[in-house]
């Protein structure tokens, strides 16, 4: 049935568009690619606006790539290293929350549309499916909004791919070493009570944490999935509670992560260390629960004394009426960033372009920021509410980062 | 978890199922639409009191005061303007099955793209009556709670109506042979108006419930017509009471897998006890055999 969504129109647009795009294209191709001939930087970027990942673009993906063209606009364009700037002319499609969609819209924006920059879709899955295609068309991949663990190996194959968010057992080996410290100081026991969603992040995320609890000496008494769209979670509490974990993690998605949060309310579920997935990094997350929100823990979080991020958490706020969420969003704007510099350096030659991204120093929201290897390492990986702020608590050794305080009040 | 907390939790979880599933059953039994825009319904009115509850500080309760007869409103307003004209031209039930379903599915990205426009692709939600009520040593949302209830109460009064009265009679005939009950002096027209819009407004008193506790967004609508889709043929397509039934049933079933089993096959579990009941009684659990 998925086929008539688009309407029994589309057989015969897609034939006009491609007779178009045939008679067009000896045109594109004659126009020389010199500045000075240019009147803008085509962007192009898929995301999804609608669809089951609708909900995780609409708040670390879309405003973030808003706010920058809005900045770059504020600014005059984007600045060349002549010293020009050129405004820049957007290509946006909507992946419906579809794979095959955004292959297609990302085959449609280097092919058809002939953009000189492709911005990356939302998710890791989403990532992986196109990361052929902009290896193929020689397009640099910033690829934020996706944890993998694969990232060392898919740097070997697609060159020109960034991967800006860590990978699972980042995440899981910080809780853990996080957890024995505490067992150690006497805080909490060594049980752990895992629940997962069973679905691309909550598989990732457990299968790097069961390795991660063993090593760290914590003992995981309950370790169970449930299938996405999942609203009751009345028995996972019961029988997380009845385990006897001082700990109780969950990799969930938001509207789980939000449920988990209301149901553990009603069950009056106070473990001393609560670690929620997905969603309890949201600004909403945060002001919804006021003081209650004080010492969950989840993946991200920030530091708070970093001026140029509070700026940055500012103007999002002023340009797309929300705040950013506490963990993606900021990543997502440094890599934008990132590139709008890396274009000032050296031009719209993409591969030029990709090695700047992938040797050069910049100065972004998150302060200096340097790849190692194509891959962004200074991340924070586990952050705490501390008094209505999702602060970094690990790496520890990281500068800027908050003590983390335990055991987490009971909920009143 | 004893088996009493489990049935009891069970229910509660049903009572939300059967709440979403009572309305589609109406429109696709007696107005003869199946509504793929059901789900859509549900969710213009979770954000509907979402917006009374979070920028007007309306009480969701008194909300649902508004919601419900807006839904109603609406929903009659859909057929007599659009589906009232499909039914007209629709040569036999199998056409009227087609055209609604195509009409319905255009109507769902209809519904949707204006609920992206005005809120977004965001998660939405508020909490609203989010304690703990104790029920023989079980611990349930009060809110929860009230879909449970709301869900009894409407299913009950709705059944009584329609077995008990001359109205609910004609409401019945127009179900059971729509040709006869124009003989009889029925107006087949407006008695199935009136059962498309009485399910809308059912689908916005879930809506409205619903958004109390679990979080939405605008294009979730699908899901709740995939899960009240499942409860109306398990339950007998435009029977009341079965949807009542098969919504608690299917709520009790989930949350004892969940228990005993394991939670990952809530899922599988839900569409094994579909299949048994589909292979055991193909008119469904209070279904009649077709005539």
């Amino acid at each position: 049935m998925t086929y008539s969504k688009g309407g029994r129109c589309l057989p015969s647009f897609t034939a006009l568009a491609t007779i178009l795009g045939l008679a067009l294209a000896p045109l594109v191709a004659a126009t020389p690619a010199g500045a000075q001939d240019r009147t803008s930087v085509k962007i192009g970027y898929a995301v999804s606006k609608t669809g089951a990942n609708a909900g995780g673009a609409a708040i670390t993906t879309i405003p973030n790539y808003r706010l920058w063209l809005h900045d770059v606009e504020k600014n005059g364009g984007l600045e060349l290293p002549d010293g020009s700037k050129l405004p820049i002319e957007l290509v946006e499609y909507d992946d419906r929350s579809s794979a095959e969609e955004v292959v297609r819209a990302v085959e449609r924006l280097a092919g058809q549309d002939q953009v000189d920059f492709i911005l990356p879709p939302w998710g890791t899955g989403f990532n992986l499916a196109v990361a052929p295609l902009f290896d193929r068309y020689g397009y640099p991949q910033l690829a934020v909004s996706s944890v993998t663990d694969k990232a060392p190996q898919f740097v070997q194959r697609w060159p020109r791919s960034f991967w800006f968010l860590g990978g699972g057992s980042d995440y899981t080996g910080a809780l853990a070493s996080l957890l024995s410290a505490q067992v150690e100081a006497g805080t909490i026991n060594n049980k752990v009570a895992m629940v997962s969603v069973a679905d691309g992040f909550g598989i990732d995320l457990v299968s790097a944490a069961r390795p991660a609890m063993a090593e760290a000496g914590m003992d995981v008494v309950l370790d169970r999935t449930y299938p996405v769209g999942t609203n009751d979670f009345t028995t996972l509490l019961n029988e997380a509670a009845a385990s006897g974990a001082d700990t109780f993690v969950s990799f969930s998605y938001p509207p789980d992560t939000f449920a988990l949060t209301e149901q553990a309310q009603v069950a009056d579920y106070n473990p001393k260390v609560l670690y929620l997935g997905v969603g309890a990094g949201f600004p909403p997350y945060g002001r919804k629960l006021g003081d209650k929100a004080e010492g969950i823990m989840t993946l991200g979080g920030i530091d708070a004394k970093n001026a140029q991020n509070m700026a940055y958490r500012e103007r999002h706020k002023e340009v797309t009426g929300e705040y950013p969420d506490l963990w993606g969003s900021v990543i997502t704007y440094a890599s934008l960033q990132m590139l709008q510099e890396a274009i000032r350096r050296v031009g719209l030659d993409r591969e030029a372009v990709s090695a700047e991204l992938s040797g050069g120093t910049f100065q972004t929201v998150l302060g200096e920021t340097k790849l190692q290897d194509n891959r962004l390492r200074d991340l924070w990986l586990v952050g705490q509410w501390q008094d209505g702020q999702l602060v970094g608590v690990a790496p520890a050794d990281r500068p800027g980062a908050s003590e983390v305080i335990l055991p987490r009040q009971p909920w009143k | 978890m004893t088996l009493t907390t489990a049935l009891i939790a069970g229910l509660v979880l049903g009572g939300t199922y059967a709440l979403v599933a009572m309305g589609l059953t109406l429109q696709y039994g007696i107005a003869r639409i199946m509504n793929l825009a059901y789900g859509d319904t549900i969710i213009t009115a979770a954000f509907a009191a979402f917006i009374l509850q979070g920028g007007l500080a309306v009480n969701p309760l008194l909300g649902l005061a508004l919601v419900v007869p807006g839904g109603f409103l609406l929903s009659y307003l859909i057929y007599r303007l659009i589906l009232s004209h499909l039914v007209a031209r629709a040569s036999d039930r199998g056409a009227l099955e087609v055209d609604s379903i195509l009409t319905t599915f255009g109507l769902l990205f209809v519904i949707q793209g204006v609920l992206l426009v005005l809120f977004g692709g965001n998660y939405t939600s508020y909490s609203f009556l989010n304690v703990a009520v104790d029920i023989m040593g079980a611990k349930v949302a009060a809110n929860r709670l009230l879909a449970l209830a709301l869900a009894l109460s409407i299913g009950l009064t709705l059944y009584l109506l329609l077995t008990r009265t001359r109205w609910g009679t004609a409401l019945r005939a127009v179900a059971v042979a729509p040709q006869s009950a124009a003989l009889v002096g029925i107006d087949v027209n407006r008695a199935a108006a009136f059962a498309f819009a009485l399910g809308g407004g059912l689908a916005a008193a879930g809506g409205v419930v619903i958004s109390m506790y679990q979080t939405f967004t605008a294009t979730a609508g699908v899901v709740f017509t995939m899960k009240a889709l499942i409860v109306v043929i398990m339950g007998g397509v435009g029977n009341l009471l079965g949807a009542l039934c098969a919504g608690l049933l299917l709520g009790v079933v989930e949350t004892l897998v969940s228990t005993y089993v394991d939670p990952g096959l809530t899922l599988a579990a839900t569409y094994a006890i579909f299949l048994v009941v589909l292979l055991w009684r193909p008119q469904g659990l209070f279904g009649r055999v077709a005539r």
